[in-house]
């Protein structure tokens, strides 16, 4: 330590402007790259660990065995990786475009965001797990009936943040608009929708995780088999099998999918906010 | 569709030309005992009288804070409204609300300007309110920058200006219209110094250049000599005109205005009269 410390003052007081900007390179790389190895170092620790003790399969699988039947059945899984997804995706679009056009409904009239929005919170507060079975039962068809779940969960940060947004105009461009005669739907146009992105790409962001968590808290309680059943199904029935691998392996897939929504969401703030908004900066 | 806002355009264009005729003459607006008191009894403004004149003129509200000045601008922009009196544009043209038609440019505190939209979408946003196309009016954009002299950040984001250009980008957009009539609600008041002279010297030469009457709404005494040739003082709780001064110094003025001994006679007029509108407000403290 007192070594190191001795080569690196020695080296600032010779080239001081490279060697610290090297270093600061580094740094950042190294912070980049800090999560994948501690990422690695746990996986390490967990295979070691299930060998040294000799845990058995049905119990805890090493990441090695999940790996390998991820590899293996990935022909039976990936039909349902698609249907969890599609669902996701179905009940998130119409989340986004739901939630924006009633959040605009909120602002254009008090009296409809009165009457609306406390009937939107009662929605969200009350667990999806309970309401399914009911919608499950009223619903013809299980994929309307998951698409429904997943919608309710997805749609409220949607709502909410499109109206927080909306609502959140500068009072001085709005003055602005006012002053050159703007009718509502230019106000709406120009004005409070760009406005309002910042807050409705967050509210997006959250709703996209939700929609999957939806869809497969859904799958649980549909519970049906057959060539029509997602992810969550997948796991039901490895676990009755005790194929923890495979759970395992249907339980990455899902987590997997719910990083790339993240991301792929995350991509698309910054780059409609990369012009003007502090968020999608960075560290430029 | 198209042929038909033409035709009213030109109907416009014709009045307004057959307006300036008489301009000189006929004052451009009349505001006459106007009062304002708002729904909670306060009495922002009183019996307020004030006539700005056809011929181009450069005035001064100014006034301690509470003095409604800001009130009295809002409502000849058509954005507040008196709850007494009139205030009349006799010679100008009304869109169906009643309000003055394309005759006025607003200038606030802050730049407002949208940080999403480039230099140039937010300069010209007022002719995209009008439905111009921004083909057709993009020269017109484009010299309202140049008066600015920011022609070559068009394309730039409002966060890659500073303060200064922030403002000067604010500006543009209130002239792009060419209005008669410019109203600027204490616009340098956030800046520094050195920023704000500038400014006030660049506001001075535009001003000459352009037909034009400034309305500007300051609490410093020193920026309305500069600046103006006529200072309506106001005195607060309730606002009222307290006097209606007129700096008889030559345009253009320099620097060199700032240091001679006109420039502070007349500060030290002015101040004497700003003395007397704070002087009931302390009393009251």
């Amino acid at each position: 330590m007192n070594a190191m410390n001795k080569i690196q003052t020695s080296t600032v007081a010779g080239t001081p402007g490279a060697k610290s900007t090297a270093r600061r390179i580094a740094e950042k790389t190294l912070l980049q790259l800090a999560p994948f190895i501690f990422g690695f170092f746990m996986l390490a620790f967990w295979e070691i660990m299930v060998r040294v003790n000799d845990v058995p399969v049905y119990l805890l699988p090493g990441p090695i065995l999940i790996a390998r039947t991820l590899y293996t059945d990935f022909g039976s899984l990936w039909p349902s990786l698609v249907i969890t997804s599609r669902i996701t995706i179905e009940a998130f679009l119409i989340a986004a475009v739901g939630g924006l056009l009633l959040g605009m409904l909120f602002t254009s009239s008090r009296w409809i965001e009165r009457c609306l929005f406390p009937y939107a919170v009662v929605l969200q507060v009350t667990p999806v797990v309970a309401i399914a079975p009911l919608i499950i039962i009223w619903a013809k068809d299980t994929q309307v009936a998951l698409l429904i779940c997943a919608w309710l969960v997805a749609f409220f940060p949607v709502v909410s943040n499109a109206a927080v947004g909306l609502n959140s105009t500068d009072r001085n461009l709005i003055n602005l608009f006012q002053l050159y005669g703007a009718t509502k739907p230019q106000a709406m146009w120009l004005l409070k929708l760009p406005s309002a992105m910042p807050y409705f790409l967050a509210g997006l962001r959250i709703s996209g995780g939700l929609a999957l968590i939806g869809a497969v808290v859904a799958e649980f309680v549909a519970g049906t088999g057959g060539t029509q059943s997602g992810l969550a199904y997948r796991i039901l029935e490895a676990g009755y099998r005790l194929q923890i691998p495979r759970m395992f392996a249907a339980l990455f897939l899902i987590s997997a999918t719910g990083i790339l929504i993240f991301f792929v969401l995350s991509l698309l703030s910054r780059f409609v906010l990369r012009h003007w908004h502090e968020s999608a900066m960075g560290d430029r | 569709m198209s042929s038909v806002s033409t035709a009213i355009q030109e109907d416009n264009d014709a009045s307004v030309a057959a307006a300036t005729e008489h301009a000189s003459s006929r004052p451009l607006i009349s505001i006459r005992s106007v009062d304002k008191i708002y729904p909670n009894g306060t009495e922002a403004l009183r019996n307020v009288s004030l006539e700005i004149p056809g011929k181009p003129q450069f005035v001064s509200l100014l006034g301690p804070s509470g003095c409604g000045k800001s009130t009295l601008l809002r409502m000849i922009s058509g954005l507040d409204h008196h709850t007494g009196g009139e205030i009349e544009w006799p010679t100008t043209a009304y869109d169906y609300k009643g309000r003055p038609l394309a005759e006025i440019g607003f200038v606030f505190q802050e730049p407002t300007l949208m940080p999403w939209a480039t230099v140039f979408d937010n300069v010209y946003l007022p002719l995209r309110l009008k439905r111009q196309k921004r083909a057709k009016v993009h020269d017109q954009v484009m010299d309202s920058l140049r008066m600015v002299g920011l022609e070559k950040f068009a394309k730039s984001y409002p966060r890659e200006l500073s303060g200064g250009m922030k403002m000067r980008v604010s500006i543009a957009r209130a002239l792009v219209t060419k209005p008669k009539v410019l109203l600027m609600d204490e616009p340098f008041a956030a800046l520094d110094e050195i920023t704000r002279l500038k400014l006030n010297n660049d506001l001075l030469a535009l001003w000459e250049k352009q037909n034009l009457t400034v309305i500007f709404v300051t609490h410093s005494v020193f920026e309305s000599v500069y600046l103006s040739d006529r200072i309506v003082v106001m005195a607060a709780r309730p606002g009222r005109i307290l006097a209606d001064l007129s700096i008889d110094a030559p345009y253009p003025r320099t620097e060199q205005f700032r240091t001679s001994s006109l420039y502070n006679e007349h500060c030290r007029d002015v101040s004497g009269w700003l003395k007397q509108a704070m002087a009931g407000v302390e009393d009251e403290h």
